[in-house]
């Protein structure tokens, strides 16, 4: 992962509430360096001078929800040498995911929409990755800005980042904030979350929802659904802990599909 | 042994704080006794008692101002001895080329760690085999650091101590160690550094007394231990139990969350990691608490080694209680029982042992 | 191993400072690997001397350390050289190097091939793919002292002929070793193109070479199954399993024994290896995801 000394950046998005590009908006202090070390030369949030590709590195934020964007996504892996997709919505489907394989788009538009005519939009939200080959994912609701910061900084001196598939545990852990599921009784996703956001709902005392989505293979995040249900949960709320910002990742899709299956 | 006032204890960290240490002691924080920078007695947890069992731990409330009635939250020497992270070394490059240097202390005050438990002081006797002979930093801080014990009154429900034996008393490593008692504390000297600081408190010499309730104290404690760990014939014991069928059975509720290895007070992996700033003139290299349980700690040559969950669990417990012994010369768990309170799903390294003990030399049927 | 044993503390505390090398020049090997050639800035290079067999860790600035073996003559100290595997973040970005560029080097580390062990005897040196490269400098300085030895014999495979590092040197180091009485096979599994050696797993040179196990000490390198196979062969043959060693590979960070990573099984393989005796190792290769 080669880049030239001064890459040209570009920042797009897809189906998705724009918090993530916000993280690079908000570098405050990071932004001036930022500037001098690369240019962005697309990034419709920030500035209106959109400059056509090729790009060295594109950061995409969004799901693939809609015919278009299945399209879009397509002309900017080819105008792109590296592709980083950033946050939960790019990397897991998001929120909007939780239509996927319910066979209720349709209702839910008319519930939602005023105007469900104007409405088009895919059966199912996916990642990016589902589409097109992806070079790197960084995940979250938002993403953590230090994280896509050391990922550029690294892109710049010559190296794939590197980005921990460990648990948000670990980083709890280090920063000494106390386990809100053994001191508390609290359930928290942060045993099969991966890390990256800084622990910080643990530090707040509260349990992890696992917006940075399930952390490294194999992983065992019924074991923790099971935990939940001795806890007091049922088995459908210890499930839809797994239903959530990041939902239609693979493994919380399926630990949360076997925990409701004790419910029956 | 000597005897100070309840009082003495405030004065023993007012004066250590004036003579510039870093004064940790245990006081209480989101639900937990937890080791902090403290300034007086009464950041002490008074009156709190501890509730330990596999993956739960709750604290209640006593009412009676006893300071040391528990027996420890997830904190060891280890957060500051052998910190989370730190930063090693600083590299600069410009026209001239590279410069490497030694990246500066963060705080660079001695430390005072006050209420340490038997336990800890033989963790830290434990790492002090690891890194003394290799490396500055703990060298240094170990070297100026002023460690005070607390002998344990009431361990706690995953205590195994007496097991391993590392306690309930405290018997080596410490410079002071009190027991706490109705009107004060019973104060033992372990060093030159601990005799001065008595004499700057002005402790009087125990009574008969005073010296016999420490030990009903000890006796009563040793007697409370919430677990038993029979740990005969190790290290073979788990070495020649290596395809057992347990660590498969583990697996299926081990989350490989890391929890047990980072509230180890002798676990000491660690990675280093790099960063590099925006510009590319600065790069840092640092040390990170690392666990066996991560599957990228064992990423060799593009593949992860340990890749089950069971190989991971293998890995972690088969070094704390066998191949440390070979490496170190010890023993790497120290009892204290941590590894199964804050496992989030009450894992319990002894039943674990036992198990494999009761079942030695079954092998897993593997079925295609 | 008894349980009194205490491992040694490493020669110099935290791990020897890093020292910095420039890239003198890059030799590609195989499609996935190359070897770079360096040399000490200024007087880097004091006091530095390694063995065969031995490891450097190699920094690169801002992207970081990765455990590399030095594939070049101990003779030479001062104009080192490591055949780098791409396979990770780190190896990856070597790919970048260019001659000029500078890398942070510290080591040695490790324990070097037995070399004297063999003397007086036979010394059988098998090694696969890259493989190849740890035992380069054990081939040289067993040239250097070739009256040490009865018969040196060299024992090498790779899968396929573009996979065999030094490629540009195999006509030359050929008929090098025919003049020095070094007896050099040469296998693929699988041939591509002109290829004048010989066709099978490396194991399949043994009958070829006319090994004498009772003179025998034989020391190999390459791919963990290669290693089982080569490990069974040569016992097979009648090799006592105290005269084999071999080299592993696992993830190192620190080089000096602290960091934990390279663990197997009782062993820190960068300070109780990465050279081991079979007999020591070889049951803990047996068990999977040790």
């Amino acid at each position: 992962m080669n880049v030239r000394s001064r890459p040209r950046v570009a920042v797009f998005k897809m189906a998705s509430c724009d918090g993530c590009q916000l993280q690079i908006l908000d570098a405050e202090d990071a932004l001036l360096e930022l500037a001098g070390a690369i240019e962005i030369v697309n990034f419709a949030e920030a500035s209106s001078d959109l400059r056509p590709g090729p790009y060295d590195i594109t950061l995409v934020e969004g799901s693939v929800s809609t015919p278009e964007q299945e399209a879009q996504i397509r002309e900017i892996r080819e105008a792109s040498r590296i592709l980083i997709t950033i946050g939960a919505c790019a990397t897991a489907g998001g929120i909007q995911a939780l239509r996927n394989a319910t066979g209720r788009l349709e209702e839910f538009v008319r519930t939602v929409y005023p105007t469900p005519e104007y409405v088009r939009t895919l059966e199912d939200s996916h990642p990016v990755a589902d589409h097109v080959p992806v070079d790197l994912e960084l995940t979250g609701c938002p993403i953590d800005r230090g994280e896509l910061l050391h990922a550029l900084a690294s892109l710049l001196a010559g190296a794939k980042p590197r980005v921990s598939t460990s648990p948000v545990c670990l980083e709890c852990k280090r920063r000494g904030a106390v386990c809100v599921v053994v001191a508390k009784g609290e359930p928290c996703l942060g045993p099969v979350t991966r890390t990256g956001c800084g622990a910080i709902c643990p530090r707040f005392g509260r349990g992890c929802y696992g917006c940075f989505g399930p952390a490294q293979a194999p992983g065992n995040a019924e074991a923790l659904g099971r935990r939940f249900i001795e806890l007091g949960l049922r088995p459908k709320e210890a499930a839809d802990r797994f239903r959530f910002i990041t939902g239609w990742a693979p493994a919380f899709r399926e630990a949360a599909a076997r925990l409701e299956e004790v419910e029956r | 042994m000597w005897h100070i006032e309840r009082e003495g204890l405030g004065r023993l960290i007012r004066l250590l704080a004036d003579r510039g240490y870093r004064v940790i002691g245990p006081t209480v924080r989101d639900d937990a006794i937890v080791l902090e920078e403290i300034e007086g007695l009464e950041d002490l947890p008074a009156g709190v008692r501890e509730v330990q069992g596999p993956g739960s731990y709750r604290l209640e409330r006593s009412n009676d101002g006893r300071l040391f009635d528990w027996a420890h939250g997830p904190d060891a020497g280890k957060r500051f001895l052998f910190p989370p992270r730190e930063r090693l070394t600083e590299i600069r490059r410009d026209r001239e080329g590279m410069r490497v240097g030694p990246a500066p202390e963060e705080d660079d005050r001695p430390l005072a760690l006050l209420g340490l438990r038997s336990c800890d002081l033989h963790a830290i006797a434990v790492q002090d085999r690891v890194f003394m002979g290799l490396d500055e930093r703990y060298r240094r801080r170990r070297e100026r650091a002023v460690l005070i014990g607390v002998n344990c009154a009431v361990p706690g429900g995953t205590c195994f101590c007496v097991s391993m034996g590392t306690g309930p008393r405290c018997t080596s490593g410490f410079d002071l160690a009190l027991t706490e008692l109705a009107d004060g504390f019973a104060l033992e000297v372990g060093s030159r550094v601990g005799q001065e600081l008595r004499d700057a408190l002005g402790a009087r010499p125990a009574s008969e007394d005073e010296r016999a309730e420490v030990d009903a104290i000890a006796t009563a404690a040793a007697e409370r231990m919430g677990r038993t760990l029979d740990v005969s014939d190790m290290p073979t014991l788990l070495y020649r139990n290596r395809e057992h069928p347990r660590w498969r059975e583990v697996a299926e509720r081990c989350l490989a969350c890391t929890n047990c290895t980072m509230v180890c007070p002798t676990c000491f992996c660690h990675d280093v990691v790099d960063d590099v700033s925006l510009s590319g003139d600065v790069a840092t290299r640092s040390r990170e608490w690392a666990s066996c349980f991560s599957a990228e700690y064992s990423w060799a040559a593009g593949v992860v080694v340990r890749e089950s969950h069971a190989a991971r669990y293998r890995q972690w417990l088969t070094h704390k209680f066998a191949s440390w012994i070979d490496q170190f010369g010890v023993s790497g768990c120290v009892g204290c029982g941590r590894c199964i309170t804050w496992c989030p799903v009450g894992i319990d390294v002894t039943e674990e042992i036992a198990a494999i003990r009761a079942t030695d030399g079954a092998v897993e049927v593997r079925t295609a | 191993m008894s349980t009194t044993e205490l491992r040694e503390p490493a020669a110099q505390p935290e791990g020897r400072p890093m020292r910095i090398a420039v890239i003198q020049r890059i030799v590609p090997e195989t499609p996935e690997s190359s070897t770079y050639w360096m040399t000490w800035r200024g007087n880097d290079g004091e006091g530095y001397a390694f063995e065969a067999g031995q490891f450097n860790m190699l920094y690169l600035f801002g992207v970081g350390e990765v455990a590399i073996s030095i594939s070049s003559n101990p003779m030479h100290p001062h104009h080192l050289g490591h055949t780098v595997r791409h396979v990770g973040r780190v190896t990856n970005a070597f790919r970048n190097l260019r001659p000029g560029d500078e890398i942070g080097v510290r080591g040695p580390f490790g324990k070097p091939w037995p070399l004297h062990e063999a003397e007086g005897g036979d010394l059988v040196i098998v090694a696969g793919g890259v493989g190849v490269c740890p035992v380069r400098p054990a081939v040289e300085s067993a040239m250097r002292n070739r009256d040490r030895y009865r018969r040196l014999i060299l024992l090498l495979g790779a899968r396929t002929p573009d996979l065999l590092p030094y490629k540009d040197q195999l006509d030359e180091w050929v008929a090098l070793m025919e003049r020095l009485g070094v007896e050099l096979h040469l296998t693929v599994d699988e041939a591509v193109g002109t290829w004048l050696y010989d066709i099978g797993v490396v194991t399949t040179l043994f009958p070829k070479a006319r090994i004498e196990p009772a003179r025998t000490t034989a020391f190999m390198c390459g791919p963990e199954v290669m290693l089982r196979f080569a490990g069974r062969g040569l016992r097979e043959l009648g090799v006592p399993a105290e005269r084999i060693y071999l080299s592993t590979e696992r993830h190192m960070e620190c080089g000096i024994g602290l960091c934990g990573h390279c663990q197997l099984g009782p062993y820190f393989v960068c300070t109780d290896g990465p050279v081991f005796r079979y007999d020591e190792i070889a049951p803990l290769l047996e068990v999977r995801e040790l």
